[in-house]
């Protein structure tokens, strides 16, 4: 670990230099899995700020993409708002949503949010697809045009990896500086001990709410982006198995670790096209690699031992007279 | 000396049990306040009282003459009054200085857009914890530990750490529980004198120790609990030599004799 984060920045210019030759050399189909791989990274990466620095148990995220993906596409097809408008107001509409959803969810904790962010999840994605009027309801939305960069129309998977890196790369950064500052920290101390982090003054509700909201954000850029790329969404896209599909690719990857989400998309994506062959099997060969991969090294492939689902049962609390600190 | 850290009458119950019952106290500022009592007398539940941790079933909490019976721990905490913790509760998986750093956020006033930007306010914050975070950890004698892990030290280690964490708050009133547990008689002792040093520093502290020649060496009063509710209050030579004390505390095991002797030599 230590090495790796020396050269983090010569590994981090030497993927960037990769990522932007790439689309130009290697064929449609496997620019559309580049594709998938960059969004899903963002996705990933996006539902890591709330599970893994946080340690708020959200596997509803794709409620979250459901609704920056029908902002950006409404917008798309029915006004001449600009392409990167249509993702920031994808996003803070996911943003706003979030924002109600963690009032309910201020005062839980662990399986009642997952509880509770599943329900949401549900419940997006059964509005969208009865709301007609709005969202085209099981027909979806389609015909969603293509953004247009400097007169190049941005509509295939080797023109579109750019704007899904930008994404990433954009998420990436200000996700590490945010991170590394007073908030980031008190995400992370609210996840390692709500209790001591609130007698040090870190106001639980509002930081867990802001965390949300920030995941949440990307979450709805990311919807707002897939639109235009698939230039047709429906609402049987963001179902729980799209949750369950990012929620995997965090836990492969390392929770709580910048880098590791990322991996985790790059991973599962390759993984489940390789085996494509296999059909309906190949989902079976993902369970077992999930399983697999929370028996050998529940922390994941990048995590070193900060993440929530290793930190909380290997790690024995100390200390005489213990039962009763916590309220109950 | 005026009055600091008050209680009225407060009680709490755990359903049918009655952990806090009637308490009574009063720490004047710049006291060095003990609280004593066997096990389960109900002072650490006294502590989350006082630091909003839980909310009296009865009664009222006053810090500087305002109730704060009903107010939330980050509240409390912005108030001044800073605690540690019985059974150590660091973050463990982030470094020492790290720790402490989480100590200075109610000093610091970055929001997400600093950090994204990285503005003047970030880049002041960020140095100025960075550099009283180290002074903070000097003057605990912690310096050395400022980048491992929390979770990995030892035990009396991590207790300091907990102790710096708190000071980061620069708090008017620290609580802490039980701060000697698990320290070796020479590191109590260097422990007791920087309690006092802090003490001298203008810091009011309230402390809850088993350890009684720590007790009767460093504090200035003493409360004493019993099942919840309060046996005496006084000087630690009143509380010596209470026969109430005696009695109702520490029976005849021979126990209080030993910790007499214990306190004397
Ligand atoms: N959250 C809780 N729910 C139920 N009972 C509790 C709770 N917290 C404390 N108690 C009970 O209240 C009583 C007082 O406990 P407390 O921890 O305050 O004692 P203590 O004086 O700190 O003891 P020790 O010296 O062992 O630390 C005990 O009987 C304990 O079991
Ligand atoms: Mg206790």
């Amino acid at each position: 670990m230590k090495t790796l984060r020396k050269y983090r920045w010569v590994l981090i210019c030497l993927l960037l230099a990769v990522a932007l030759i790439l689309p130009q050399v290697i064929s449609s189909y496997l620019a559309g899995i580049l594709c998938r791989i960059l969004l899903f990274g963002t996705l990933a990466g996006s539902l890591n700020v709330i599970n893994g620095y946080s340690g708020q148990m959200n596997i509803g995220h794709a409620g979250f993409v459901c609704i920056g993906a029908y902002t950006g596409a409404i917008l798309a097809t029915r006004t001449g708002v600009p392409f990167v408008l249509q993702l920031v107001c994808g996003g803070i509409l996911a943003s706003l949503v979030a924002w109600v959803l963690s009032k309910p969810m201020q005062r839980l904790k662990g399986i009642y949010l997952a509880i509770i962010t599943m329900g949401f999840c549900e419940i997006t994605r059964i509005i969208s697809l009865n709301w007609v009027g709005l969202t085209g309801g099981p027909l979806g939305i389609k015909n969603i045009p293509a953004p247009v960069f400097f007169g190049v129309k941005f509509n295939t998977p080797e023109r579109y990896a750019y704007i899904f890196l930008a994404i990433l790369v954009i998420f990436t950064f200000l996700t590490g500086r945010v991170l590394n500052s007073r908030v980031g920290r008190a995400w992370i101390s609210i996840r390692e001990d709500d209790l001591a982090a609130r007698s040090l003054g870190v106001k639980l509700g509002h930081y867990r709410s802001i965390n949300l909201m920030y995941g949440a954000f990307f979450a709805g850029v990311c919807g707002a982006a897939m639109g235009p790329y698939y230039r047709y969404i429906a609402s049987d896209m963001f179902s729980m198995d799209m949750s369950f599909n990012i929620l995997s690719m965090v836990i492969l990857g390392g929770q709580g670790t910048l880098i590791g989400p990322i991996v985790g998309a790059a991973i599962i994506n390759t993984v489940t096209e390789a085996f494509r062959f296999a059909q309906e099997y190949r989902m079976v060969l993902y369970a077992v690699i999930i399983i697999a991969m929370m028996w050998i090294r529940p922390q994941g492939l990048i995590g070193v031992s900060n993440s929530m689902l290793s930190g909380r049962g290997i790690v024995k609390k100390r200390g005489r007279g213990q039962k009763n600190e916590r309220p109950a | 000396m005026n009055v600091l850290l008050e209680s009225k009458d407060v009680c709490k119950y755990f359903g049918g049990l009655k952990a806090v019952q009637k308490v009574n106290m009063r720490v004047r500022q710049g006291d060095v306040f003990g609280i004593i009592g066997p096990n389960g007398a109900g002072k650490t539940t006294f502590f989350n009282l006082c630091s909003g941790i839980y909310s009296p079933t009865s009664g009222q909490i006053l810090f500087e003459g305002e109730d704060i019976s009903h107010l939330r721990p980050e509240d409390i905490a912005k108030r001044g009054i800073a605690r540690t913790f019985q059974n150590i509760q660091l973050f463990k998986f982030m470094t020492v200085l790290d720790n402490v750093k989480i100590g200075f956020h109610l000093s610091t006033r970055t929001n997400m857009l600093d950090a994204m930007l990285h503005t003047r306010r970030y880049r002041q914050d960020e140095e100025m914890i960075q550099t009283q975070g180290r002074r903070i950890l000097e003057k605990v004698g912690l310096a050395e530990y400022a980048s491992l892990p929390a979770g990995n030290l030892p035990y009396g280690i991590q207790r300091k750490v907990e102790i710096a964490r708190a000071l980061a708050l620069e708090p008017k009133m620290i609580l802490l529980d039980e701060p000697a547990a698990g320290m070796n008689p020479m590191e109590t002792d260097s422990l007791r004198q920087f309690i006092l040093q802090l003490n001298q520093e203008g810091y009011t502290i309230v402390v809850i120790e088993h350890d009684m020649k720590f007790v009767m060496n460093s504090c200035s009063r003493i409360l004493v609990l019993n099942f919840g509710e309060k046996i005496f209050e006084g000087t630690p030579e009143q509380v010596r030599s209470d026969p109430g004390v005696n009695e109702a505390y520490f029976g005849k095991s021979g126990y209080w004799k030993e910790a007499q002797e214990d306190a004397e030599g």
